[in-house]
């Protein structure tokens, strides 16, 4: 019944728009080849499926209405039947006819999708999922980040892929953007590959998919697809090294003279830890702790103070800092663009 | 109208203490006394897991909500599965095949008596030991500890490293303990059903109750072992220094996974087994016809058994095994469709010509149809692979697979209660509060796992204490959540009929149903040695024989 | 209304199921052979895959005479069961006792061989992924071994005090189908440890 309607709001629905309807997440706005396969795919399977439910459906309700016991009934049994091999073989048949389309329907878009290779141009991104947040790579770019990936959108005529390598640090956990691709797992000691070629700019979301702890639920995803300028723009943005400044020398003394160091890394400081995000270009995202709160001053401070105000069981410690410690410190994570 | 059997005549009743009638039910190795013992036993576990059930929604009902924590919201949906599948429907349906299956063979009792009552011991010991670790899970983080790795608890989260404390060990003991409970139980239905039949009843003529419940048994032998076997390694794991999920040193993620689903495939198997034996006995004698095609029902069940064992990886299409054997298991998930299918038509045909009566066990067994032809073909849609990834570890799961516990499975358990109500008690169930839980509960079900499909289509995974708003999620989880009330409310009614009934239910008689199989033809309740004589059988309907004897069943066969 | 009853079942002969005990067997049997599945294809998954320590070929020893006096207790143990069958208790008593030396020669070597592994050759359970698998499976087996010894050793102990008889044979058969498996495990481990796994 459900999938009836989304089958019929489905095929109505424009690629790639940017305010899809029902929810910025929905597997029937696909926005990038490997989502746009699946869809195809979807759209057979809940056609066949839909009238096998019709099908069944109108049968059984049929048999109930017509075979009730009557008020005047005779009292006597109806005829006891007890089976036909045409009937049996009938409905074997095309049921066998119908899983044959199914799979092979199916194998073809498991082989686009999972045999495709990328490019020359590809762009490479290794993800290493961490308990509770994205560790972004840029290998041949030579770029760190954290939680929010970047990626240059494709062309449909001359595809500019990303292919994503994912890693784990600790536990499993699930890449979903639904609107880019299906989900891909992330396990330790297993890399997996998976790609996207979105379509059109801007902001799509998705959040970890596979059970990893206490946090699970606040791991959220932001994928910023960019015009190739504004990519490369925020690439040389994230090459600069960490702004220094004097004014805010004291909270850069607290940030290096205490914890801080052993889980965060600023490029160009003494800060060179890997257990947490990368923290050079902080202020260039729009969220912090992986999209479980917006990036702004007050949420920073409250970040820093109690951790489990924002994301209760996160691995981040609250730091025990004075408040005019916490008002330095701030102050100068706020000049990190 | 039926035969009258012979009952020995009652000696002289003492009035027995409450001690001694303790100990009968605790010392007890009769097959019907272990039957409701299960039963009842299930009962209370399915009330503590249906509360957990409700504290999730409530947390869930709507986004950013701070009911519970997080740790704690962790910890319910890991117990409310493991106590739903393991001490809930696992018991209460080894307790209509312990109930069941002797009476409807013509044996006095099980194979092996003992082994049934350690059987069943071992399961409530096993839920015990779960639910002890609320009050003695100390680990780090001082008293009480619940596991939070859920129900199929994936490696490495269920390591040292990432599970201090002993609350995963709580999960590996007591699944391990249940286990060789199940295992015990399924050994003993094996034997009972090769070896205990009464003359004349070969396989071709026991009822498919019987078959249905040896199939199962035969997956239980086959399944619940692996996943004793990956426990086993998980303790060696976590307190050996062994490394078999361990991936710092080589050690595989997957390869947990593996011989989970190895086990997890199966064992959803061996809950719906019995779940169709109820419904074969039901729409039969309700639609007043024999069953459509046994042999081909026989047939497509050992099919089923058989492909079980080799779709396991369908839950591990996101996990990056590549394109071929990814493709392996939607040709296997898609294939097991097929004899599944021909059930349900099977099914339909009975009905189709027959007289149907509405009474709360038919009401219950027509909507498992409906509901889990839905459950199959949302199956079905997982099936195919790519769509997987999407609706993989998504609310969409979730919502398939209550479909086909509640939707299918508990649907046919209650109306098991209600059919066999009057032969385990002599009396007979109010009717009016019947009908009056079927409705409430169904509207309840669709409203919750219908509408739970959606968000998962929208992007919303599963195994999530909160979530964000502007997702699109919200309005649905809010109706999934009132749901959970209707079901509530049904549930109590289903009780309070139970309890009613029993006391002041009218008398029953042996055979209110007009029905045909044995149980059937003696008394409610059955006396201890349950038949006076073992009976002997022509054909697979030996009360229609009787009441027939100028068109018997055996002339058909 | 009491129309004919149903027809009783005494003095029916022809009415012949198989025993009950020997068909638990076979399901236990069956169940016991998943679980070591498991532990054998986990053994086969990380053959290579241990990233330091002992490597097989560096360590084991391939236990011939051990598997030798294992794999004739089944021998022996079929024999007291025919023994018993035609009612010679005594060849009995003297095939059973063997039975039960030869598989305790079997764990003595397990034992043997364990500790020369763990104090000369520095192979632990906690050592490298071969060292879990290695000590998981054939653990698992000895542990099937001592079971089933303590079974034997009951019978033994039966048999001594002149309560185990010829009607007892169909029972002794469902024991010694369970002893024939534990060799039957023993040649698989005995192949994927010793053969495949060097």
């Amino acid at each position: 019944m459900s999938q009836l309607a989304f089958w019929i709001c489905g095929s109505g629905i424009a690629f790639a728009e940017p305010n899809p309807p029902f929810s910025p997440t929905n597997i029937f706005a696909p926005a990038s080849t490997p989502a746009k396969s699946i869809f195809g795919l979807t759209l057979f399977v809940l056609a066949v499926t839909a009238a096998i439910f019709i099908v069944v459906f109108a049968l059984l309700l049929y048999a109930v209405a017509r075979f009730r016991k009557k008020a005047d009934d005779d009292g006597r049994e109806p005829p006891q039947v007890y089976g036909s091999n045409q009937v049996e073989l009938a409905w074997t048949i095309i049921p066998i006819l119908i899983v044959v389309a199914l799979v092979m329907a199916t194998a073809r878009v498991v082989a686009v999708v999972q045999n495709a290779s990328p490019p020359g141009n590809a762009i490479l991104v290794t993800a290493i999922g961490h308990q509770f947040w994205w560790e972004y790579r840029y290998p041949g770019l030579g770029v760190v980040t954290a939680n929010e990936l970047h990626v240059p959108v494709s062309d449909p005529v001359h595809p500019t892929p990303t292919f994503i390598r994912l890693l784990s640090a600790d536990t499993d956990h699930s890449f979903w953007v639904p609107r880019l691709a299906g989900k891909t797992d992330l396990i330790p000691n297993h890399p997996n590959t998976m790609w996207i070629d979105p379509m059109a700019t801007g902001v799509y979301l998705g959040q970890c998919a596979q059970y990893c702890g206490t946090q699970h639920a606040k791991m959220l995803l932001r994928v910023y697809v960019q015009s190739k300028d504004e990519f490369d723009r925020w690439i040389e943005q994230q090459h600069q090294p960490a702004s220094i400044s004097e004014a805010v020398s004291q909270g850069q003394q607290i940030f290096e003279t205490t914890a801080c160091i052993n889980c965060h890394r600023v490029s160009g400081t003494v800060a060179d830890g890997r257990f947490g995000p990368d923290l050079t270009h902080l202020m260039s995202r729009d969220t912090i702790a992986a999209g479980a709160a917006p990036n702004t001053p007050e949420n920073l401070r409250l970040w820093i103070r109690n951790p489990n105000a924002i994301k209760p069981g996160s691995l981040m410690p609250a730091m025990q800092l004075s408040e005019q410690q916490m008002d330095a410190l701030t102050a100068y994570l706020e000049t990190l663009h | 109208m039926s035969t009258e059997s012979i009952a020995w005549p009652s000696t002289t009743e003492e009035s027995r203490s409450f001690v001694e009638h303790l100990h009968e039910w605790v010392a007890t190795v009769d097959h019907k006394r272990l039957g409701l013992l299960y039963i009842a036993f299930a009962l209370v576990f399915l009330i503590i897991a249906g509360l957990e059930a409700m504290v999730i929604r409530i947390q869930l009902i709507r986004p950013h909500n701070d009911f519970v924590s997080p740790q704690v919201f962790n910890r319910l949906f890991t117990m409310h599965g493991t106590t739903m599948i393991f001490f809930v429907v696992m018991p209460v349906l080894f307790g209509f095949a312990n109930y069941l299956i002797p009476l409807m063979i013509g044996a006095r009792d099980m194979a092996f008596p003992r082994l049934n009552a350690f059987s069943f011991w071992m399961t409530a010991f096993g839920g015990l030991l779960l639910y002890f670790s609320v009050l003695g899970g100390n680990g780090l983080y001082g008293a009480g500890n619940a596991p939070d790795v859920g129900w199929f608890a994936y490696a490495p989260l269920t390591s040292q490293t990432f599970s201090l404390g002993h609350s995963t060990d709580f999960w590996t003991l007591a699944l391990l303990v249940s286990g060789f409970g199940s295992i015990g139980t399924a050994i003993n239905i094996i034997a009972t059903v090769l070896c205990m039949r009464c003359p004349g009843m070969t396989l071709a003529k026991m009822p498919l109750f019987a078959w249905l419940n040896l199939i199962m048994a035969g997956l239980v032998v086959l399944a619940v072992s692996p996943l004793t076997a990956a426990q086993i390694m998980l303790v060696i794991d976590r307190y050996l220094g062994g490394h078999f999920f361990d991936t710092q040193a080589g050690g595989s993620a997957v390869i947990w996974m593996h011989f989970f689903w190895v086990f997890g495939h199966p064992e959803v198997y061996i809950l719906v087994l019995p779940a169709f034996a109820f419904a074969s006995e039901i729409i039969p004698v309700f639609s007043r016809k024999p069953i459509f095609g046994y042999s081909v029902m026989v047939g497509a069940t050992i099919a089923i058994g058989f492909i079980s064992m080799s779709v396991w990886a369908h839950h591990m299409f996101t996990v990056g095994m590549n394109a071929a054997a990814n493709t392996f298991f939607v040709i296997s998930t898609m294939a097991i469709a097929v004899p599944t299918g021909i059930k349900i038509f099977n099914w339909l045909a009975t009905i189709w010509g027959g007289k149907i009566e509405f009474k709360t066990p038919m009401l219950f067994c027509i909507a498992f149809l409906f509901q889990f032809l839905i459950a199959g073909l949302t199956g079905i849609m997982q099936g195919a692979a790519p769509f997987d990834w999407h609706l993989g570890n998504s609310y969409f799961v979730v919502a398939h697979f209550h479909y086909v516990i509640v939707g299918g499975i508990l649907f046919c358990v209650f109306g098991a209660f209600y059919y066999w109500f009057p032969k385990m008690t002599g009396k007979m169930y109010s009717e009016l509060l019947g009908k009056l839980h079927f409705w409430i509960f169904i509207i309840g079900f669709h409203l919750t796992f219908d509408f739970m499909h959606i968000p998962g289509l929208l992007g919303m995974p599963r195994r999530i204490y909160t979530y964000e708003p502007g997702r699109g999620w919200d309005i649905w989880n809010f109706i999934v959540t009132i749901g959970v009330f209707f079901q509530a409310a049904g549930i109590l009614v289903f009780l309070g009929n139970l309890i009613w009934s029993y006391f002041r239910g009218k008398p029953a008689g042996n055979d209110p149903w007009d029905a045909w199989t044995l149980e059937w033809s003696t008394n409610s309740p059955p006396p201890d040695y349950n038949f006076a004589a073992i009976p002997v059988v022509k054909s697979r309907r030996p009360l229609w024989d009787l009441k027939h004897p100028d068109d018997p069943d055996w002339k058909y066969e | 209304m009491s129309a004919t009853s149903i027809p009783l079942a005494e003095g029916r002969t022809d009415w012949d199921l198989p025993y009950r005990g020997r068909v638990a067997m076979l399901s236990l049997i069956t169940a016991e052979a998943a679980i070591f599945s498991i532990f054998v294809v986990a053994y086969l998954f990380y053959i290579g895959k241990s990233l330091t320590g002992p490597m097989p070929k560096g360590v084991l020893s391939v236990p011939i005479f051990y598997t030798i006096c294992l794999l004739s207790s089944s021998l022996t143990i079929h024999l007291a069961a025919s023994a018993l069958r035609r009612g010679t208790i005594r060849n009995f008593r003297i095939l059973w006792f063997i039975t039960i030396v030869l598989g305790a020669v079997f764990l003595y070597g397990t034992a043997t061989e364990w500790h020369r592994l763990i104090y000369r050759a520095g192979l632990t359970i906690s050592t490298n992924l071969f060292g879990t698998t290695y000590y998981s499976l054939v653990g698992l087996h000895g542990f099937h071994v001592i079971v089933g010894l303590l079974c034997l050793s009951l019978v033994m102990a039966f048999t001594l005090l002149g309560s185990v008889r010829a009607e007892h044979a169909e029972r002794i058969d469902v024991l010694s189908l369970y002893w024939h498996f534990v060799d039957a495990v023993w040649i698989v481990v005995f192949t994927v440890v010793y053969v495949i796994g060097m």
